[in-house]
C-alpha cells in the first residue's frame, strides 16, 4: 500500500535516505527502528509530503506522492499523521480537534461528523474530556486526541512519529494500548518507535534504519530477536539494557 | 487674565473637536493600516517569492521615509500627480501607510512565532495554505501579537498629532492655534497632554484586560 523504490533525500550536502526500498501492505503495522539521526523520521515524514525526496518514488495505492504537486492533499486526507509532540490545535477543545479536519476539510455533515469524534474520543478514552482545551490535558491523553484526531479522517493508513518519545513513562502504556487496538483492527500503521518491546508484539514487520540504509528488514521476530546485522545487534543492545 | 477655571471652560469646547477629530484620525488609519498591515504579513509569510519580495520592499521602502515627509508628499505633491485628497483624508492615508509597516511586522512576527508543529498538523490533514492560515495559525498569531499590537495602537494614536503638519483640525492643531492666539500656553498644553491621556490610559487598561481575557482562553 505505501511503497518506497530507491528513494534518495538530502538536507543541502547533507544525503539522509541513501536509496530507501520498502513496502507497507495494506492492514499492517510496519515499525521502524534505528539511532536518531539515521533518517526514519525523514522516511516517515516523506510519506504525507512534509518532506520532499530528490529521486526515487514513494507510492500510496500506485499514486506517486510529491511534495511540490496539488495531489499532495488529497493524498494527506488519506495517510493521517501523529506527531511525538502531538501538536493538538491550541485554540480548540478535544473535540474541536477531532472535527477539524472531517469538517473543514472533507467538507462533511457537522452532525454526523460530531457524533463520529465523540465515539472516537469515547474509544480512545477521553469521553469525559471532550470540551478541554489541549493545555488542560496530559501528555498522554493529548496524544490520545491526537489519534482520534487522525481516526476521525477515516485514513487508509496512519504514520506515527515517535508518539510515546515525549510522554512521561506513566503516560507511555495508555498511548500504547490505544495503538494495539487499531494493531488488532487491521490498521496499516507506520511507527518510528524506541519501544522495542511494543514493537515485537504488535508490529508485523520491522524495518532497521541505519546511516539512511535499511541495514535489516523482516518480521518483528527475526529482526528484533535474531538480528544478523552487527549495527542492528548493537542497537538493540543498547536500547533494551540502556547503561 | 480671568481665573483659572473660566479659561479652561473657554478652551474646552475648541480642544474637544480636536479630541474627535483624532479619534476620527486615529481609528480610520488604524482600520486601513490593520488591514494593510495583515496583506503584508500574509505575503510575506506565503513562501512564494513573488509574494514575499515584493511586500518586504515596500515595507522597506515606507519605513525608510519619516511620516512628515510621507504627509506632504500625499498632500502636496499627490495633487499634482491628479490625486486631490483633503488634509483630512490625507492624514489618514498617510498615518495608515507608515503604521501599515509597523503593524504588518507585528503581524509577521505573530505569525512566524505560532510553532512549526501547527503548520505540520494543519498539512497533515489535508489543508491547503489559505484554510490553515484562517483557520489554524491567524487565530494563534494575533494571540502572540496582540501586546505588541495594542503598542502600535498607543503609538499611531499619539502620531496621530504629526497630521497637524498638513493642518488637520486635531488635537494637537487645535492647541497651537488657541495657544498663539491667547498666549497661555501653559494651561492650553497641560490641557491638550491631559486630553491625550484620556485616550491613551484608557486603551492601555484595555489592551491588558483583553490580553489577560485572550491569556486565560487558552
Amino acid at each position: 500500500m505505501i511503497r518506497f523504490e530507491n528513494v534518495h533525500k538530502s538536507f543541502g550536502k547533507h544525503e539522509v535516505l541513501k536509496g530507501i526500498d520498502a513496502e507497507v501492505d495494506k492492514g499492517q503495522v510496519m515499525c521502524l527502528i534505528g539511532a536518531s539521526g539515521s533518517g526514519k523520521s525523514t522516511m516517515l515524514r516523506c510519506v504525507n509530503g512534509l518532506e520532499d525526496y530528490q529521486s526515487g518514488r514513494i507510492s500510496i495505492d500506485g499514486e506517486t506522492v510529491d511534495a511540490h504537486s496539488s495531489s499532495i492533499h488529497a493524498i494527506r486526507t488519506r495517510v493521517a499523521m501523529v506527531f511525538q509532540r502531538f501538536n493538538l490545535f491550541p485554540h480548540m477543545t478535544a473535540l474541536q480537534n477531532v472535527m477539524e479536519g472531517p469538517i473543514h476539510v472533507l467538507g462533511e455533515n457537522r452532525d454526523e461528523v460530531r457524533a463520529r469524534a465523540e465515539e472516537h474520543l469515547r474509544r480512545v478514552g477521553l469521553a469525559e474530556k471532550m470540551d478541554f482545551y489541549p493545555t488542560a490535558l496530559s501528555g498522554g491523553q493529548q496524544q490520545r486526541v491526537a489519534i482520534a484526531r487522525a481516526l476521525a479522517m477515516r485514513p487508509d493508513a496512519i504514520l506515527l512519529d515517535e508518539p510515546t518519545s515525549a510522554l512521561d513513562p506513566e503516560m507511555v502504556g495508555e498511548v500504547l494500548s490505544v495503538l494495539r487496538d487499531l494493531a488488532q483492527e487491521r490498521m496499516t500503521m507506520l511507527i518510528v518507535t524506541h519501544e522495542i518491546q511494543f514493537a515485537r508484539e504488535v508490529a508485523d514487520g520491522v524495518i532497521f534504519l541505519d546511516q539512511g540504509r535499511i541495514a535489516e528488514h523482516g518480521s518483528a521476530e527475526a529482526v528484533l530477536s535474531k538480528p544478523t546485522h552487527p549495527r542492528t545487534q548493537d542497537f538493540l543492545r543498547r536500547v533494551t539494557h540502556p547503561v | 487674565m480671568s481665573p483659572l477655571f473660566e479659561r479652561i471652560q473657554e478652551y474646552l469646547p475648541l480642544l474637544v473637536t480636536g479630541l474627535w477629530q483624532t479619534v476620527a484620525v486615529t481609528l480610520l488609519s488604524l482600520v486601513l493600516a490593520s488591514a494593510l498591515g495583515l496583506v503584508w504579513a500574509l505575503m510575506r509569510s506565503s513562501g512564494t517569492r513573488w509574494l514575499s519580495l515584493p511586500a518586504r520592499y515596500i515595507v522597506e521602502f515606507l519605513r525608510g521615509i519619516p511620516i512628515l515627509v510621507v504627509l506632504f508628499y500625499i498632500y502636496f505633491v499627490m495633487p499634482e500627480l491628479g490625486l486631490d485628497l483633503t488634509a483630512f483624508q490625507a492624514g489618514v492615508v498617510g498615518l495608515a501607510l507608515t503604521y501599515s509597516c509597523y503593524i504588518g511586522e507585528t503581524f509577521r512576527g505573530g505569525i512566524e512565532a505560532v510553532d512549526r508543529g501547527q503548520v505540520e498538523a494543519a498539512k497533515s490533514i489535508g489543508m491547503r495554505h489559505g484554510k490553515m492560515m484562517r483557520r489554524i495559525v491567524l487565530p494563534q498569531a494575533f494571540r502572540i501579537a496582540l501586546p505588541p499590537y495594542g503598542n502600535n495602537m498607543v503609538m499611531l494614536l499619539k502620531d496621530s498629532s504629526q497630521v497637524s503638519v498638513i493642518s488637520v483640525a486635531e488635537l494637537t492643531m487645535q492647541g497651537k492655534m488657541l495657544a498663539s492666539s491667547t498666549f497661555d500656553n501653559m494651561t492650553v498644553f497641560t490641557m491638550v497632554a491631559a486630553l491625550y491621556l484620556c485616550l491613551t490610559i484608557p486603551l492601555n487598561i484595555l489592551m491588558r484586560r483583553v490580553e489577560l481575557k485572550m491569556g486565560a482562553a487558552t
